[in-house]
């Protein structure tokens, strides 16, 4: 499949991000069934199918440059959605070696990687960017090397250190989260990030979360899906701008239900970094309107029962009990046998 | 387990019982890996034994470890020692770390006896590069588990204490008293040294957090065995110089593991009856009922049923 990136569009303002039917068929719809319960639903991540998000590891779509456009306009209101505690600096050079090799090596015709020892050249033609610089030294590259990595590829990114039988949240940059803040977990362990998800607790779900994460090994990523709903297209739905998106759940209406939700999808994937022994958390993020959802009949009828039987303490912990109503009543339309 | 291929590149007798071999990539490069990590070697006599990589984690051009020869071998160390050749092409596992370096320790005491010095070079190369404050405690017996003394020295400086076993004997309890807050102290080497610096280290207060060690649980030979798959019906015999982990795998059987000397708990195996010799030192005394690490454990009367 050719990739081929889109004009500009934004995720604020007038919100003109929209879905090709090509990206719409191959949005990662995350309900195998009617009913929706919170699991781990972790597997390997593994290359299958291709032309999904589900073929490299690091999935790069149509809508690339507005995401890059955007992560640099967040960053330069807020310059700490980027943080890297100095312990975690060989973290980030993974990282970065870890992208740029999958990246050159999933997308030839846009990113290129010469190495001659440490003597690195970053070539990506997308961007325009044509960087050589020396592998470990941060001197030679424009900024830290997690930020210029993370500025060149789409979704967010969480580095955990191993340490204590536990995962700290101790690097990242995150500028399109699902209302949570690198600021505010930075340096938490992974338990304590965790805690405010219903039910999932008493479950022990996190206990085998944890310990299946401190397990993973180099060369054996796995990865998962988690979804909630967002109203627009705005990818930065943070606590620290809560103040510009919060008042907009209260502003869908029984016409404009179907473009004003999104279902909001993250395909998190999870690997051990070689050189550092951290985890990489990173979290791509896919946006697709109610209207482009339905125009797949089966996720019109399937979502319908999802959220029409949905706990609602999972529902309020997803942020949708103020609209959940009218959306389900929107919905029903598309669910025949309703 | 995926599995890489390696080729042997240089070996050499560093003393009369440690025999270090370099394993080159057969194209390309090997993965990069962070001190303390160690890989397992798949041998043509079907023995696969886990060894800490010891050369400079940043360098992915080849790997190195250093493999004493075990009285007890099982085929393992022996084969290493008396028929690996230059040139010869094997499959190692993906580096696995379980004694990683504590990332926000503020000083690092290294205590290594022998062999066990084997973690402790990928530590102090990477300790160097970060200009971190460590010690490295060297316990050893001139002229036969020496290795890398002469190394270490030009290397190290004032960050190394050597203890010649019939010079000067290495005090636990003087070691770990009064160390500032913040300092992570790291062994490997024989049990009874583990052992010792439990007990110190506990006597003094130490918070169990900042005590780590890679113990060297390589299996040893035993009595042959037999166990029976509960779900297939299938029998498999146990060798006296193979462990339960092998003779599955020979068998057909994989089962996930990484240390192979019963201290991870991945190839942990749930068994419906039989009499088991525990040797591991991962399961709680209440679980041995149930279950078995198979990479160390073996059956000692009664035939075993595993549950898988
Ligand atoms: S493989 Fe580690 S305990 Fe058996």
């Amino acid at each position: 499949m050719t990739l081929i990136f889109k004009p500009a569009e934004t995720y604020r303002d007038d919100f003109s991000f929209r879905n090709s039917p090509a990206a719409i068929a191959r949005f990662p719809f995350p309900f195998p069934e009617d009913a929706y319960m919170y699991s781990v639903n972790i597997e390997p991540a593994v290359s299958r199918d291709p032309g999904s998000v589900f073929e490299h590891s690091f999935d790069v779509d149509e809508h690339y440059l507005s995401e890059m456009a955007e992560r640099a306009r967040v960053l330069e209101r807020d310059p700490e959605r980027c943080l890297v505690m100095p312990h975690m600096a060989q973290a980030a050079w993974d990282l970065l070696e870890m992208l740029m090799e999958h990246l050159a090596g999933d997308y030839p015709q846009h990113f290129l990687l010469e190495r001659n020892g440490t003597a690195w050249r970053w070539q990506n033609l997308a961007m325009g960017i044509d960087q050589s610089f020396t592998f470990g030294d941060a001197d030679s590259l424009p900024c830290e090397p997690l930020e210029y990595i993370t500025r060149q590829m789409q979704g967010d990114f969480a580095l955990l250190d191993q340490r204590d039988g536990d995962l700290f949240m101790d690097a990242g940059m995150v500028t399109c989260p699902a209302d949570w803040s690198l600021r505010f977990d930075a340096g938490m362990s992974f338990k304590q990030w965790h805690s405010p998800v219903p039910m999932a607790n008493q479950m022990g779900i996190f206990e085998r979360a944890l310990k299946f994460l401190l397990n993973i090994q180099v060369g054996h990523p796995v990865r998962r899906l988690n979804w909630t709903l967002t109203i627009n297209p705005r990818l930065d739905t943070s606590p620290e701008t809560f103040h510009e998106w919060g008042s907009d759940r209260g502003s869908v209406t029984p016409d404009n239900v179907g473009s004003l939700v999104h279902l909001r999808v993250e395909l998190q994937h999870m690997a051990r970094l070689p050189r550092s022994n951290a985890v990489l958390f990173s979290i791509r993020t896919y946006l697709i309107s109610m209207e482009e959802l339905v125009s797949n009949p089966a996720w019109g009828r399937r979502l319908h029962r999802v959220l029409r039987d949905l706990p609602d303490a999972i529902a309020d912990y997803k942020g949708m009990t103020r609209y959940r109503q009218t959306l389900v009543d929107w919905l029903r339309q598309f669910d025949p046998e309703a | 387990m995926s599995a890489l291929d390696a080729r042997v590149g240089e070996t050499r007798l560093i003393t009369p019982v440690i025999r270090e071999v370099s394993l080159m990539p057969v194209n390309g490069t090997l993965p990069a890996f962070s001190a303390g990590s160690h890989v397992q070697l798949h041998l043509p006599n079907g023995k696969r034994n886990a060894y800490s990589l010891l050369s400079d984690p940043g360098d992915t051009s080849h790997y190195r470890i250093a493999v004493r020869q075990q009285a007890q071998s099982r085929g393992g160390s022996r084969y290493v020692h008396e028929q690996l050749q230059t040139g010869d092409q094997l499959k190692i596992s993906s580096p696995a770390n379980l004694f990683p370096l504590h990332s926000t320790a503020r000083l690092h005491v290294l205590i290594a006896a022998g062999i066990g010095i084997t973690p402790f070079l990928a530590y102090c190369t990477e300790l160097l590069r970060r200009g971190a404050a460590f010690e490295l405690h060297y316990a050893y017996r001139a002229g036969l588990s020496d290795a890398y003394v002469e190394v270490l020295r030009e290397q190290l400086g004032e960050h190394l204490h050597l203890y010649e076993s019939s010079a000067r004997r290495l005090d636990l309890g003087q070691l770990l008293g009064h160390r500032p807050l913040g300092t992570h102290v790291y062994a490997c080497g024989p049990q009874s040294l583990l052992d010792a610096l439990r007990e110190q280290s506990l006597a003094l207060g130490w918070p169990a957090a900042r005590v780590h060690w890679e113990a060297f649980a390589a299996p040893e030979p035993g009595v042959p065995f037999v166990v029976e798959l509960a779900r297939s019906g299938r029998q498999v015999a146990v060798g006296a110089e193979q462990s339960l982990l092998e003779a599955l795998e020979s068998a057909g059987v994989e089962l996930p593991n990484l240390c192979r000397g019963g201290v991870c708990g991945q190839c942990r195996t749930p068994y419906l009856k039989g009499d088991v010799e525990h040797r591991d030192l991962f399961l709680a005394h209440e679980e041995r009922a149930s279950s078995l690490m198979p990479c160390v454990s073996r059956g000692c009367g009664s035939p075993i049923l595993l549950d898988i």
